[in-house]
């Protein structure tokens, strides 16, 4: 009897070790993903990840979209979230599988793009604002006039992210109308200013948290968790709100359509749903994360920043961006393609 | 008759201008071996001398993963590259024009004249039909696609060569009832030498270089080094990279000065 | 009169250049070629919504390289700014071509005309800086130019300068880093046609009393010629279509043409147009190329 169940023990563990080796392939953001947490997911699970980058949410996507590439998991941003469920290119998750998916936060729970979380599980998101070096302009930085109507002395001096999203909403916005609006008056009033803006930018580049560190760059529009990193390196560096609106972002872990690792791929979701791996995910890029109850993991230095704590002021000027459609996104592109030119 | 002290082959300035630009291509290498070095945080702003970097480059598994990945790729397709640009060569040069030819030249041209990016989305669409159906998602697709756009940059300095040297060795060499093979192992592949070198080298280190065909045709787990570092522009490029950089530059100078000493010895 | 001998070692000629040039031709098929056809295909297709493209025949891709339809009232009108970006890359390839050789003939010149144990290690010396990846060497570039950058200090040390100079973000810059960045496409070629240059020929010149700048341009440059024609191919055209390099030391305001086809598979959600663009590309760089080529070949004979 005894030798019958210690083969049995040593036959369900032998078992247990082949089912708890595996891989999974995660593709996401460049420098977006933290060592540590793959390396602990590795202890606790037996599964290496293997991380393989993009730079983009359209690479990602044309990627994703022409088929065989071996991924499992993806990390798109909200406005692309609705597009690839649209096309079937993720599957809708079996929540059974994710006891962790009751942290995450209530306000990031039933976010439009995917309300009830049925696809998705929160990764990092931040907003999209203005910086300036205060050494060069003190005045009020709550404000798109920063970039699109420059106080003299940021003439010349403003960068402007290309990133299409957040500066044609930001833009919308500062004309009084709503991202995605498809009224042709108000939009040839978008184009219109941000083609007489253009002038007056220096540039239209990315690696802001080095520009703003060594003054490369005195004012730029740009995401919150790079500023932040920008800031601890040049305590100059200040970052404003919009008040007539800014961008909120989030980007999330969906499941692929043709994973073949899901069972390990349900692991890491729910993996990533307990605060303390939440706050890893944060520490490492330095943006805030929406699973419930991680504020005590966070790194200090996070818990009180400007860059990541909304002013209470300016809670309400924050807006996710929607995914548009039809008429509303043919202005933004032609307008998106018309400033690059 | 010559002056005293005149050197045929000096022309005036030339050597100053060339040492002149060795001097600046070397500059940007000197100031990022330096800055690899640096303690700070920041990418430019020194912090003092540490090897931190080194550590945490070292440590980095995908980045080590990476390297090894871009450099195997390179070898492999340039050597695939040079070969087949040396045959595409002898092929297309110093014989009567035959009808074609000039098609040959222009096809093996095509991938300079089409920007990265749309052979990179072309050939995502084109390989993502065999990785669905075929379900192979190796490493083959890549050096495919690197073979491919290596080939005119071994084929042009190959060809250039070939039509500098003139047929008279040749056809001595038939002359002395030499079969072509023969001809070419003993008497055409030497002096082309220089040639197929310069190619190789050209396809090696182009290869190595590219970011956007890669970015778009690698499948899961093959992220080469210009792939990673696309991928951290939009975050943060830190000193990381520069430190992966002079580790390579090390080993290439450790190769090389293995290399000549091995060369020296036979003499 | 040819004889029945000679035709078919013309045939056979013929046969062998096939043959040779086959498994280039092989390669080429499908990781250039064949994806080619894709795209041709492509630039009579309609936009998808979110990129990629929709089965459905239009020629809007075609008119859309030089005629843009105004979002708001309709209109076609003639689009100067493709005109202008074109013009812009051609005008810094051309640049960075001419620059390149100015500087690249007589690094060619110096390596090959070292002892010849020595060259080898002057050929290496010449690549290794490009065993350093692009974007490194890049950041590194701007390492230098940038304001705060190591040219900006050492002028002002030296009292040379007295504000910055504005260097990074301009034409300039991107031309520089181009520059820096295709030598080696300009040297390479060149040395592989100097170095089989039989120095007894410029004996000769000088003993008929020819000057240095005679030797070198009736004696030297033609004969190296093709290796002249080969580095600029190999700069020109590429330099055309850069991406990375106006990106990083441009500033992103000022696109090239590679740039704006980018944009058109990225953000710009146009494939069909980023198709179309890059076909009319390769036309004319074709033609320019085969016109370039027989202009060079024109008064070669063969050895």
């Amino acid at each position: 009897m005894k030798r019958l169940l210690s083969a049995t023990a040593m036959l369900l563990a032998s078992a247990m070790m082949a089912q708890a080796e595996g891989e999974l392939q995660l593709f996401n953001w460049g420098d977006y993903t933290s060592p540590e947490l793959l390396a602990k997911f590795e202890k606790e699970t037996g599964i290496k990840v293997t991380v393989t980058d993009y730079d983009s949410n359209d690479t990602a996507l044309a990627k994703i979209e022409a088929g065989g590439a071996g991924f499992d998991l993806v990390v798109p941003s909200a406005n692309y979230v609705p597009i690839y469920v649209e096309k079937g290119l993720v599957q809708e998750l079996d929540l059974s599988k994710i006891p962790n998916h009751k942290n995450i936060a209530p306000e990031w729970l039933n976010v439009d793009y995917d309300p009830g979380r049925k696809y998705s599980i929160p990764w990092q998101w931040g907003t999209t604002g203005v910086a300036v070096n205060q050494k060069l302009y003190s005045g009020d930085i709550n404000t798109s006039a920063i970039w699109l109507d420059p106080p003299p002395e940021l003439v010349g001096k403003v960068n402007v992210t290309p990133e299409m999203n957040d500066v044609l909403a930001m833009a919308t916005m500062y004309m009084g109308g709503e991202f995605c609006s498809d009224d042709a008056e108000l939009m040839k009033k978008v184009r219109d200013k941000l083609i007489e803006a253009k002038p007056k930018w220096l540039s239209m580049d990315y690696g802001m948290t080095e520009k703003m560190s060594n003054n490369d760059v005195m004012a730029s529009l740009y995401w919150n968790g790079a500023i932040f990193r920008a800031r601890l390196a040049n305590p100059d560096v200040k970052y404003g709100y919009p008040k007539e609106g800014y961008p909120l972002w989030m980007d999330q872990v969906m499941l692929l359509s043709d994973a073949k690792n899901v069972e390990e791929a349900y692991k890491f979701l729910d993996f990533i749903a307990l605060p303390e791996n939440a706050a890893m995910i944060s520490a490492y890029a330095r943006y805030a994360n929406g699973i419930a109850g991680s504020e005590p993991f966070m790194p200090e230095d996070m818990k009180t920043a400007p860059e990541i704590v909304i002013p209470a002021e300016l809670v309400s000027a924050g807006h996710f961006l929607s995914t548009c459609t039809g008429k509303g996104q043919e202005y933004i592109t032609a307008i998106w393609t018309e400033l690059q030119k | 008759m010559a002056e005293r002290g005149f050197i045929v082959s000096r022309l005036p300035g030339f050597t100053t201008i060339a040492l002149l630009v060795f001097a600046a291509l070397y500059l940007p290498i000197l100031v990022l071996v330096v800055f690899s070095f640096n303690g700070g945080d920041s990418l430019s702003q020194w912090g003092g001398f540490s090897f931190r970097w080194f550590a945490k480059a070292w440590e980095n598994d995908q980045v080590k993963d990476a390297t090894i990945r871009s450099l195997w790729l390179a070898l492999v397709a340039a050597l695939i590259a040079t070969a087949v640009a040396t045959a595409a060569a002898l092929g297309t040069t110093r014989r009567k024009p035959f009808k074609g030819q000039t098609f040959i030249y222009v096809m093996i041209n095509q991938p300079l004249m089409v920007p990265e990016i749309v052979t990179a989305v072309a050939l995502l669409i084109f390989f993502a039909w065999f990785k669905v159906n075929l379900g192979y998602q190796g490493m083959g697709y890549l050096v495919a696609a690197h073979a491919g756009f290596c080939i005119p940059f071994a084929y042009l300095p190959i060809r250039a060569r070939l039509e500098s040297m003139d047929l008279t060795l040749e056809t001595a060499a038939a002359d002395l009832y030499a079969t072509p093979w023969l001809t070419f192992r003993r008497v055409t592949f030497p002096l082309l030498l220089p040639g197929i070198i310069a190619g190789m080298m050209l396809a090696f280190v182009t290869s190595l270089d590219d970011v956007v065909i890669t970015l778009f045709v690698k499948s899961a787990g093959q992220d080469t080094l210009p792939t990673y570092m696309l991928g951290q522009i939009r975050r943060q490029v830190s000193t990381e990279v520069y430190a992966i950089s002079t580790m390579l530059l090390a080993l290439t100078v450790v190769l090389l000065t293995a290399f000549f000493a091995l060369t020296r010895k036979r003499d | 009169m040819a004889s029945r001998a000679e035709l078919e070692r013309d045939k056979a000629s013929d046969r062998a250049g096939w043959l040779l040039s086959s498994p280039a031709l092989l390669i080429l098929a499908v990781a250039a070629i064949g994806p080619l056809f894709i795209m041709l295909v492509y630039s009579f297709l309609i936009p998808g919504e979110y990129g990629n493209v929709e089965w459905g025949f239009s020629t809007d891709a075609w008119t859309g390289i030089l005629f843009t339809r105004d979002v708001f009232d309709d209109t076609l009108r003639l689009e100067d700014a493709h005109l202008t970006i074109l013009w812009r890359s051609v005008k810094l390839s051309l640049l960075t071509t001419v620059f390149a050789f100015l500087v690249g003939f007589p690094t060619a010149w110096f390596i090959a005309t070292r002892p010849p144990k020595a060259r080898a290690l002057w050929l290496f010396l010449i690549t290794i800086p490009f065993w350093t990846n692009l974007l490194i060497r890049t950041f590194a570039i701007n390492e230098i130019i940038r304001a705060e950058g190591l040219l900006n200090t050492v002028l002002l040390w030296a009292g040379l300068i007295q504000k910055p100079l504005e260097i990074i973000y301009t034409d300039f810059a991107v031309f520089l880093g181009m520059t820096y960045v295709y030598l080696p496409l300009m040297v390479l070629p060149l040395f592989a046609s100097i170095d089989r240059f039989d120095m007894r020929l410029l004996e000769a010149g000088y003993d008929l009393y020819a000057s240095r700048w005679q030797v070198l341009r009736r004696i030297i440059v033609p004969v190296v010629k093709p290796g002249i024609v080969a580095g600029s191919i190999l700069v020109f055209v590429p330099a055309l279509g850069a991406y990375v390099t106006p990106r990083i030391l441009g500033g992103g305001k000022q696109m090239m043409i590679g740039n704006f086809i980018e944009l058109q598979f990225g953000q710009g959600r146009n494939w069909p147009l980023g198709a179309s663009l890059s076909v009319t590309l390769l036309i004319i760089v074709t033609a320019a190329l085969l016109v370039y080529v027989r202009f060079a070949n024109r008064e070669r004979g063969h050895g």
